[in-house]
């Protein structure tokens, strides 16, 4: 029996097994929206935005492992949805995006809502597909799904236009694709493990470097298993965060532009570094040549043969899915015995603990304005550190970072690659529809809470609880922290005036808000918000507007060349950023 | 350094977009491409003339492999190959230029395909150099018009690039 395109693609969802769909109908997707509401299969999120369509789908699948699938028609809802899958692609996180098209003979008439999608996503896309006949629609969504979903994940574009969704066709779901242009790799080349495991064997200041590969290859165990065995230390990216557990003494923590001490010196001075799905960012490694500045040996593991050797060259290049490539390594560790030797690696730890000594996490607890790192202190302590965490991007994103120690993968959902401002609230809805039972909260900015705001009205419709908890400094904090670092306390356009209240403004969505004042107030507050099961709670926590993110890497300083807490800077190498004058805040 | 890539792709609407995307987005130079389907039509065969240091053509190399429709690449320097570019050129051939452009062209074995009264058109094939070479050769005044095709290129002996 022939079916209608539009039939057809809500068809390939069910076979895969999608449960969300998030989206915004528009002329160009009627149709399938028609077919959505003769099924009940899964279930559509109606957002207020596309944008929050993309980073609800997203945050879905982070915290899931699934595949995120979102919604938009043509032309505005396809361009809204940009930001979202831009965000998607630079995290590589699974996605598939259909969007509507206006109908094939009006292609390239400049028809109404007419935009070429597949070519404004061209450059953000792990792939995109027009889909010009019905025929070749299921065929087509089973590839979108493949391929979103294999060797390194990211986002595909399925572009469908109207008349493509109207006309009909048998419907068969293609079990499996094989592409004879795609294969990604699985298994690593086992002479490269081999060696990886002779120079581990001769390291004398080894380092695990564990990015967002190990989760998104759900490696945790194998990542787990590796430093245990060996005794030696590791780092994460701001991507890795809870790959191996944040609580764990051998994990010194967060490396990179704002990572903890003991981690940038560990990766500056470590002899041999074993990256597991890091990328050797620039907002990790800072400058290339500094950090090869002392001598060291890398191994990479990486899907993805060009995040190797792109910023820096390294030893032994390992291409393969992490959990695969350390199945195999943790083989022969076991086999051979094949050890760190046990005397520098003492030594190795001795260095290691002095610089940890230092806690450069400290901060003021005597304060008598609320301290945004007390904040997620307490939220960690107040949630168990089981809370799934979403965030937006600046100060409060950093702070979360550092503070709330990630015990398990897919606990912690930010944007990293992008940055995307606006990311935190619709990616916790996605969150918690996936885990309806778990506590979310999204630690999130006054800023860049405001850009995607709207989404509270999604979270009323389908009750989902998420803990807002908005540190509010009354500054695009970051920001201010650049200007006053960088540019002589110039605070151009970083203050933001007229301010809504947010109590009044979660009430008129039907939520309920509080605003906390005093550091005593933190932890009853967020106590209560949490016996508030059923109720999104938006907790507007004003907090110290002068503090800064610390320890920091300047652009193109060194890793150990970090501009240094207050405590810490008789430590300080180089000079220090402009010392600070508060002149004017208040 | 200059390098020649082929690559062997699907041939589907939206690929070469994606190659020239790929190269303009990380800013990678193209000094010539073509393109034209094989002999097997579901495929197109495409020559890249790049230059960029040896990093520069590993990633080069690696970001094509990563594009979807892309079946394979090859860097034809790795080993001998075989290059031709073709180039039609429309020179001013009156008085005692004319008798001099068609001695040229035979010193490049070249072929005049077109003749009027004040004009030669002249096919030439070569190498790139071979055909720079002729421009430089001739009087740039008496230079009408060119057209190049850019490198195609082809590994020698047994090596082939194929799926
Ligand atoms: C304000 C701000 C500040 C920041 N500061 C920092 C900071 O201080 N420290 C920091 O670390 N980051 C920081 N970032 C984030 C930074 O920009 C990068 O997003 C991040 O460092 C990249 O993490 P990653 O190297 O783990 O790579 P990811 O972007 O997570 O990439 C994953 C890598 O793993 C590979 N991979 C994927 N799947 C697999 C698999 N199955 N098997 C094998 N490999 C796989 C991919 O090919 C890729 O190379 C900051 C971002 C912002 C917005
Ligand atoms: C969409 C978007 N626009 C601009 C930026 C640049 N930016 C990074 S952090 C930041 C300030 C964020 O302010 P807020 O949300 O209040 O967080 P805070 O730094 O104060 O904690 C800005 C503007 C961005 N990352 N994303
Ligand atoms: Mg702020």
């Amino acid at each position: 029996m022939e079916i209608s395109g539009a039939e057809i693609v809500t068809r390939c969802l069910q076979e895969e097994g999608v449960e969300f769909v998030f989206g915004y109908p528009g002329g160009a997707v009627l149709e399938i929206y028609d077919a959505i509401f003769k099924q009940d299969k899964f279930k559509h999120v109606l957002v207020r935005h596309e944008q929050g369509a993309v980073h609800a789908a997203d945050g879905y699948s982070r915290s899931s492992q699934k595949v995120g699938v979102a919604l938009v028609t043509s032309g505005p809802g396809a361009t809204n949805a940009i930001t979202g899958i831009a965000t998607a692609y630079l995290d590589s996180i699974p996605m598939v995006v259909i969007s509507g098209q206006v109908p094939t003979p009006a292609i390239g008439l400049d028809a109404f809502q007419e935009v070429d999608m597949v070519g404004i996503t061209r450059p953000c896309v792990k792939h995109n597909i027009l889909v010009k006949d019905v025929r070749d629609l299921a065929a087509s969504m089973k590839k979108a799904f493949h391929i979103a979903t294999t060797g390194r994940p990211g986002p595909v574009v399925i572009d469908i236009p109207k008349d493509v969704t109207i006309a009909k066709a048998e419907f068969h779901y293609p079990q499996s694709v094989s592409l004879r242009s795609y294969t990604p790799p699985s298994k690593g080349h086992p002479g490269q493990i081999k060696k990886a495991v002779n120079l581990l064997a001769d390291a004398k200041r080894p380092l695990i470097y564990i990015g967002g590969g190990a989760v998104l290859s759900n490696a945790s165990n194998q990542v787990t298993e590796l430093v245990k065995m060996l005794g030696v230390p590791a780092v994460n990216t701001l991507m890795g965060l809870g790959a191996f557990s944040g609580s764990d003494p051998q994990n010194l923590g967060m490396l990179g532009m704002h990572g903890l001490y003991e981690a940038n010196m560990a990766m500056q001075h470590a002899d041999v570094v074993i990256a597991i799905g890091a990328r050797f960012d620039d907002r990790v490694i800072s400058s290339p040549s500094h950090f090869l500045s002392s001598p060291k040996k890398i191994v990479h593991i990486d899907i993805d043969p060009s995040s190797i050797a792109k910023r820096v060259k390294v030893d032994i290049p390992i291409v393969g899915n992490v959990r695969d490539v350390l199945d195999e390594m943790l083989g022969l560790l076991r086999q051979t015995g094949a050890k760190p030797a046990a005397e520098p690696l003492a030594a190795w730890w001795k260095q290691l603990q002095e610089w940890r000594s230092h806690d450069c996490l400290k901060f003021d607890l005597d304060s008598e304005i609320i301290k945004p790192q007390f904040v997620v202190q307490k939220l960690y302590e107040v949630t168990g550190g089981e809370a799934f965490i979403t965030s937006d991007v600046g100060q409060h994103q950093m702070w979360a970072a550092q503070y709330y120690k990630f015990n398990k993968p897919r606990r912690w959902i930010n944007s990293g690659g992008l940055g995307t401002m606006g990311f935190g609230l619709p990616s916790a809805m996605g969150v918690q529809l996936a885990n309806p039972d778990a506590t979310v909260a999204c630690i999130t900015g006054e800023a860049s809470i405001q850009m995607n705001i709207q989404e509270l009205s999604t979270c009323k419709q389908y009750h989902t609880p998420v803990k807002i908890i908005n540190l509010n400094n009354r500054y695009l904090g970051m920001v201010r922290q650049w200007q006053e670092f960088f540019y002589g306390n110039r605070y151009s356009e970083s203050y933001m005036d007229a301010l809504p209240d947010f109590v009044k403004l979660a009430e008129a969505y039907g939520h309920v808000g509080m605003k906390i004042e005093r550091p005593a107030d933190v932890e009853p507050a967020l106590r209560e918000a949490m016996k508030l099961k059923e109720r999104l709670v938006f907790m507007d926590f004003i907090t110290d507007q002068k503090e800064n993110v610390f320890p920091m890497v300047q652009n193109n300083r060194g890793l150990s060349q970090m501009d240094l807490p207050p405590h810490m800077r008789h430590l300080q190498t180089g000079t220090v950023a402009k010392e600070r004058d508060y002149g004017n805040l208040s | 350094m200059r390098h020649i890539l082929s690559i062997l792709l699907e041939n589907e609407a939206g690929a070469l977009s994606r190659v020239v995307g790929l190269f303009s987005a990380r800013g990678y130079n193209i000094d010539s491409l073509t393109v034209s389907t094989t002999e097997d039509p579901t495929l197109s065969r495409m020559t890249i003339v790049t230059s960029g240091s040896d990093d520069v053509i590993e990633q080069i190399t690696k970001q094509l492999n990563k594009l979807i429709e892309v079946v394979k690449v090859i860097d034809l320097n790795e080993s001998d190959h075989v290059e031709r570019e073709l180039m039609l050129i429309k020179v001013r051939a009156t008085g005692k230029d004319r008798e001099e452009m068609k001695r040229m062209a035979d010193i490049f074995r070249g072929r005049i395909l077109d003749v009027t009264e004040k004009t030669y058109t002249i096919e030439l094939t070569g190498e790139s150099s071979k055909l720079d070479a002729f421009i430089e050769a001739v009087d740039r005044t008496l230079i009408l018009e060119t057209v190049r095709t850019g490198a195609s290129g082809i590994g020698r002996g047994e090596r082939i690039l194929k799926i």
